[in-house]
């Protein structure tokens, strides 16, 4: 039975159901379903589904916007539990991720924030157009694992230098990662401005995030 | 007869226009401060800055835009005609990246980089206009747009198809327009170069977009407009839609551009691509990215107005068989479909390199294309007849005065990168594109500058870079500029 409960909530995120998840979630409290439980057998797998499918390429990304929005409205119900109960649900990481400064593109920036939610990060999204020292300074007040920086326009990526520079500049840099990404950008370009990863699209961006939260620096390791 | 290529039928052109024409009254078009007063004055209403532009307004501006215009060489002579069918091509421009020939990797461009891509571009016919192809990282930024510029200027005499970073570059890059043209008159009489202005994808003209049309227009200069929707991203999924998206980007950037200066010269263009579902990345050598140019420089004619976009770049990383396969189909269908300008050629791994040898590469491509719209003519009284009349059955068309008076006029003949047989060595194609780089640097020759000219530009870039730190003028070195002959 509880097997059949935790297979629909799988299945409602590979589908995309947002409601239909949230009545899950709301279901599995109802009936005593730990909430961490519903999270981790339940849910998250379907996410996991999604990934692969995904990588084979017989998913693609609307069908990974409309999973990512059925794990919000799942998490939506049981995070409030979480909280009341005084738990919380073991975040992967803090990333504070925004648009470069002069740059208003928000398309890639979205698809990362949404994937990163998704499998666990607290992501904070500062828009789009955003000065490198608003970058810092979130990334200070909200004591951010990862800062990630995109990108789309040639003429704007060089702002992930200067990015990078100010949280240098204010002293930053030992205690957070800087992972940048958007369509000009390339790995050699994450090297040479000293970023810790370089994610070529949204699906590797979230493997780039965990490795650096892992401890390992993508680029030394990555290189081909 | 020349062969044409339309792929919408004129019920859905009509739906396409409706609905721009809807989409420009509601939702609007976001629009900066500087354009809020000239709506407004207009007759749009502008809301939280937002324009709500009426029909009426939008086709008045779009009538007093001119239906074509010319660029002109640095010896005054007209050298691109923007309208009718006519087709030009350009290199890709404002890369990053250039392929470095000996590594076959990319790496930063610098200001040597371009100024080789000029030198290419002046000496290959299939480019009536050179492009700021790249960004020179040598240079500090604040000098990014400008700087590209001035190296074009130095060395080359064709047109430019170029774009500022910021409004106060527009301002700068103005300045050596106007010492290059002799004067403001001049270059607005004959202007040498074409602005690219970019409203951000949905319908959002920027501060600095906004300045810019304003600007090119008091100034007489020619803007081109690009939207760049992106299909099932920042536009509709559907390539209707997203050729709907396109119009009204380009009205309402024609419609600040007539209000600051009616009459003044005005593109129709863009750089269109779907997103691509699988990589969220915008495939510029997709068949999908190259219908939807196609569709909107046909909506653009249908208005009238010049055309332009940008096709025959790869988003293969090295030259290769895809490169050849994705800047050949759309180099071939943006002709075919007659757009005044099409820029990107040059270009691999999503407008993120440039290469002068795929610029060599894809001038074989765009003369084989402008050879297929000139399509197959009838010659004399006779298509056959007459030389079988000569021959009988002998097959001897060899000998035929005939044949010896038309086939220059019937057959193109690539240069020897293209192996047609014949080639002594059995040199792969790579080798043969650093050859034929190699010539043609070789043979780089231009109609040198006015020494007084020449220095004019010099001083104001020495004074103008030295305000943001820019040690020397990288690319330039005394020998490299062509003396006066």
């Amino acid at each position: 039975m509880v097997d059949e409960t935790f297979s629909a909530m799988t299945r409602s995120i590979v589908d995309g159901a947002p409601d239909t998840a949230a009545v899950l979630a709301q279901n599995a409290l109802r009936d005593g379903i730990a909430p961490l439980d519903a999270i981790k057998l339940g849910f998250v797998p379907g996410m996991h589904y999604v990934g692969e499918q995904f990588a084979l390429r017989t998913m693609f990304l609307p069908d990974m916007m409309a999973s990512a929005e059925a794990m919000r409205a799942a998490m939506g119900v049981l995070e409030k539990e979480l909280t009341k109960s005084g738990a919380s649900r073991p975040s992967e990481g803090v990333v504070v991720l925004g648009t470069v400064k002069g740059d208003i593109h928000a398309i890639g920036k979205a698809l990362v924030g949404t994937i990163l939610t998704a499998h666990g990060f607290r992501v904070y999204d500062l828009g789009v157009d955003v000065s490198p020292d608003k970058f810092a300074m979130q990334a200070r007040e909200l004591q951010a694992d990862i800062v990630g920086l995109s990108a789309l326009l040639t003429t704007t990526m060089k702002q992930q230098r200067t990015v990078v520079e100010t949280l240098e500049r204010e002293g930053m840099r030992a205690h957070v990662k800087v992972m940048v990404g958007g369509a000009p950008v390339t790995r050699a370009w994450a090297e040479e401005i000293g970023a810790d990863g370089f994610g070529k699209d949204a699906i590797s961006a979230l493997a780039v995030a965990r490795a650096l939260l892992n401890g390992k620096l993508i680029i030394a390791a990555g290189q081909p | 007869m020349r062969p044409k290529l339309e792929l919408l039928d004129q019920t859905l052109l009509k739906r396409i226009e409706v609905e721009a024409f809807q989409l420009l009254t509601a939702p609007g078009v976001r629009i900066a401060p500087c354009a809020d007063e000239l709506l407004s004055e207009a007759g749009a209403t502008v809301v939280d800055g937002v324009a709500h532009i009426p029909e009426n307004l939008a086709r008045k501006c779009l009538a007093s835009a001119p239906s074509e215009f010319q660029l002109f060489s640095r010896d005054g002579q007209p050298a691109v005609h923007y309208g009718g069918d006519d087709v030009h091509f350009d290199p890709g421009s404002s890369c990053l990246n250039i392929l470095d020939r000996e590594t076959g990797q990319a790496r930063p461009a610098l200001a040597s980089d371009l100024v080789r891509l000029v030198q290419v571009t002046e000496m290959l016919p299939e480019y009536t206009a050179q492009s700021t192809a790249v960004i020179c990282n040598d240079a500090p930024q604040d000098v990014g747009d400008w700087y590209r510029l001035l190296l074009v200027l130095l060395h080359s005499a064709k047109p430019v198809v170029t774009g500022a970073f910021s409004a106060p570059g527009l301002r700068t890059m103005l300045d050596l327009l106007t010492m290059d043209a002799g004067g403001e008159e001049a270059l607005r009489n004959k202007p040498r170069a074409v602005f690219d202005v970019c409203p951000s994808p949905p319908l959002n003209w920027s501060e600095f977009a906004s300045q810019n049309l304003i600007d090119l227009a008091r100034a007489g200069v020619p803007a081109e407009i690009i939207s760049m929707p992106m299909a099932g991203a920042t536009a509709p999924v559907t390539l209707a839609g997203s050729v709907v998206q396109h119009a009204a980007e380009c009205i309402s950037g024609i419609v600040i551009h007539q209000l600051a200066g009616p009459g003044a010269p005005v593109v129709w263009g863009g750089a269109p691509s779907i997103f691509d579902m699988s990589t969220g990345m915008t495939p510029m050598g997709s068949i999908e990215t190259a219908m939807l140019d196609v569709a909107c420089s046909q909506v653009g004619k249908h208005f009238g107005l010049p055309t332009h976009g940008y096709l025959g770049s790869s988003d293969g990383k090295p030259i290769d068989a895809q490169g050849g396969m994705e800047s050949g189909i759309s180099t071939v269908l943006g002709t075919l479909a007659g757009i005044n300008m099409i820029s990107g050629a040059g270009m691999l791994d999503f407008l993120a390199c440039q290469s002068v040898e795929k610029l060599v590469l894809d001038a074989e491509t765009i003369a084989s294309a402008q050879r297929l719209i000139r399509g197959i003519e009838p010659r004399g009284e006779s298509l056959a007849i007459a030389m079988f009349d000569q021959t009988g059955l002998s097959g001897n068309f060899l000998k035929l005065k005939e044949t010896r008076a038309l086939f220059r006029a019937e057959q193109h003949f690539p240069s020897r990168v293209i192996d047609r047989g014949g080639l002594e060595s059995g040199d792969d194609i790579h080798t043969r594109l650093r050859q034929r780089t190699d010539e043609l640097l070789a043979a780089y020759r231009h109609s040198a500058m006015a020494p007084e000219r020449q220095e004019a530009l010099l001083d104001f870039a020495r004074k103008e870079g030295g305000k943001v730190g820019l040690a020397g003028l990288p690319g330039i070195a005394r020998d490299e500029i062509p003396a006066q002959s």
